[in-house]
């Protein structure tokens, strides 16, 4: 990837920014410029909680080529709070771990390297919330 | 179409590893014998489509070389460029131009040499055919989304895995019959299962092979179908429609809009219900795809695809013939040519070529071709000249 492009898309893989319709509240990841349920072309920007819940998820064992060191990793459909579907990696677990209905936040992780000289991306993933456990006084996923 | 434009002759290249051939070679050879098969007519219009070939074989403009290679000067060349609906397009277009009278005769063309780049690569170009933006950050690969339809649609209509994979099990078995196809012989689903994990539930052997490939046809207006061909083809309907572009952003994940919008399209041009269709080619690019296409055409309600598939109801001589010469499991998935072979299989049918995989009587034939998850689909009604004549 061109590293003005990464630039250019740093704002919806870093903070997860979206795009939610000003006349029937429809919102969407990564902005579009209109609203497709609707027909409105009156969009603000908002920012995304990164909270959601998983829906689906797949373990990707033939990577392209440019993700080939995460091999294998696993993608998961997750459903946001602000009723938004994203496609996402999910890190810190295995898939014994997951369930639909798991809940999910979104972290800032390393997405791929482009040579030794060029671009690193970085941008969201997402991992199983953290809650915090009184059993045990420590951080774990629930 | 009141009168429809014709398909006078038909070629195409065997689908597999084509390690001597270019992808100038496999479009050459399949334009030639389309030609020879129609009776070289002079063509007037070129219509290419190709879906990677800048990144995969270091060679843009591929429709101006491939009219040089067959020694064609001062026509009309058009590229067409849709992912792995561009074969599908090409004969859109062309279909469009000869009944316009612009061209009296016309050649569709589709081409892809995809084994110049390592799987890993194929993969990757794969995934620009969706929303790069979400695929690539998410690392989502075309089979990994199908893997996510397939959990949803197995957990909603309590579909086993082994029951979806029966689409790919009749692809194999009317490819063992197809001399052209990339994979000519049986599986069972005990093979599927034991085949390697692409993306989980996912198989190798249930997602459509890496192979090079070029299929190609002759079109002429209505006036010049029996002139040039004894047997000529009739395109009742060539419809395009597209649908939202990224699945997760799609009301139901489960639904093909494009399909369902295209297919109606198709058969209310026609002028036909979907009783009259004697065979069906369709998209698989995985099982589930398959399936979903047989509930958005309208042969089984929403959550009984796959029940039309176990039945085997969709097998040749059943109810409904579905990927009668293998379709993309079996004759194989060159991206932009994989609309133009169904076009080539479905003259086969209905000119009674089609040999131990002659569907009984065939008289109207209906293709499916479509871009990634759908984001375009263009479906082609195909009959028998006498049909309309």
């Amino acid at each position: 990837m061109s590293v003005p492009r990464f630039w250019r898309e740093i704002p919806h893989k870093y903070r997860l920014l979206g795009s939610k319709c000003r006349s029937c509240g429809a919102v969407y990841h990564p902005r579009r410029p209109t609203c497709p349920r609707c027909g409105s072309r009156d969009m603000e920007e908002i920012v995304l909680s990164g909270r959601g819940r998983l829906l689906a998820y797949t373990v990707i064992r033939r990577p392209p080529s440019d993700l080939e060191e995460f091999r294998p990793y696993i993608v998961g459909l997750i459903e946001l709070e602000e009723g938004v579907k994203v496609l996402g990696q999910i890190v810190d677990c295995g898939p014994e771990d997951l369930r639909p209905g798991l809940e999910v936040e979104a972290t800032l992780r390393r997405i791929r390297a482009h040579g030794s000289s060029g671009v690193i991306e970085y941008g969201y993933k997402f991992r199983p919330a953290l809650r915090w456990d009184k059993e045990s006084s420590s951080q774990r996923p629930s | 179409m009141k009168v429809p434009p014709a398909i006078v002759g038909v070629g195409c290249t065997k689908v597999r590893e084509h390690w001597g051939k270019s992808v100038l070679d496999l479009a050459v050879e399949a334009c030639l014998k389309a030609l020879e098969d129609a009776g070289n007519p002079d063509v007037d219009a070129i219509y290419l489509g190709n879906a990677a070939s800048e990144l995969m074989n270091e060679q843009g403009n591929l429709v101006a070389l491939l009219a040089d290679a067959l020694a064609i000067e001062g026509i009309k060349v058009v590229e067409v460029r849709a992912g792995d609906a561009s074969g599908s397009l090409a004969l859109h277009q062309a279909s469009i131009d000869v009944i316009s009278g612009s061209s009296r005769t016309a050649l569709a063309c589709g081409v892809e040499k995809m084994t110049d780049v390592m799987i890993q690569e194929v993969e990757r170009v794969g995934m620009l055919f969706e929303d790069a933006r979400t695929t690539f950050h998410s690392g989502i690969t075309i089979p990994g989304l199908c893997a996510i339809l397939t959990k949803l649609y197995m957990e909603r209509y309590g579909a086993d895995y082994e029951d979806l994979v029966l689409f790919a099990v009749n692809d194999h078995r009317n490819a063992a019959n197809n001399p052209y196809a990339q994979y000519p012989f049986s599986i069972d689903v005990k093979a599927v299962m034991s085949s390697p994990l692409v993306a989980d539930p996912i198989r190798l052997f249930d997602t459509a092979g890496v192979g090079d490939g070029a299929a190609a046809v002759v079109l002429c207006g209505p006036n010049d179908a029996k002139r040039i061909a004894d047997t000529p083809v009739a395109i009742l309907a060539s419809e395009v429609a597209c649908s939202r572009m990224s699945l997760s952003e799609r009301e139901d994940l489960l639904s093909i809009g494009s399909l369902r919008l295209a297919a109606k399209k198709a058969l209310d041009k026609a002028r036909l219900s979907l009783k009259d269709v004697d065979f069906f080619e369709v998209h698989n690019t995985t099982s589930v795809i398959g399936v979903l296409s047989l509930e958005e055409i309208g042969l089984a309600e929403r959550g009984e695809g796959w029940k039309l598939v176990k039945e085997e109801r969709i097998a040749v001589g059943a109810d409904y013939p579905v990927n009668t010469m293998g379709g993309l499991k079996g004759r194989g998935h060159p991206w932009g040519a994989t609309g133009l072979y169904q076009a080539v299989e479905a003259a086969w049918q209905l000119r009674g070529e089609a040999g131990k995989n002659q569907v009984d009587g065939a008289e109207v034939g209906l293709t499916h071709n479509m871009c990634g998850l759908g984001s375009i689909s263009c479906v082609h009604i195909l009959a028998r000249w006498e049909v309309v004549a």
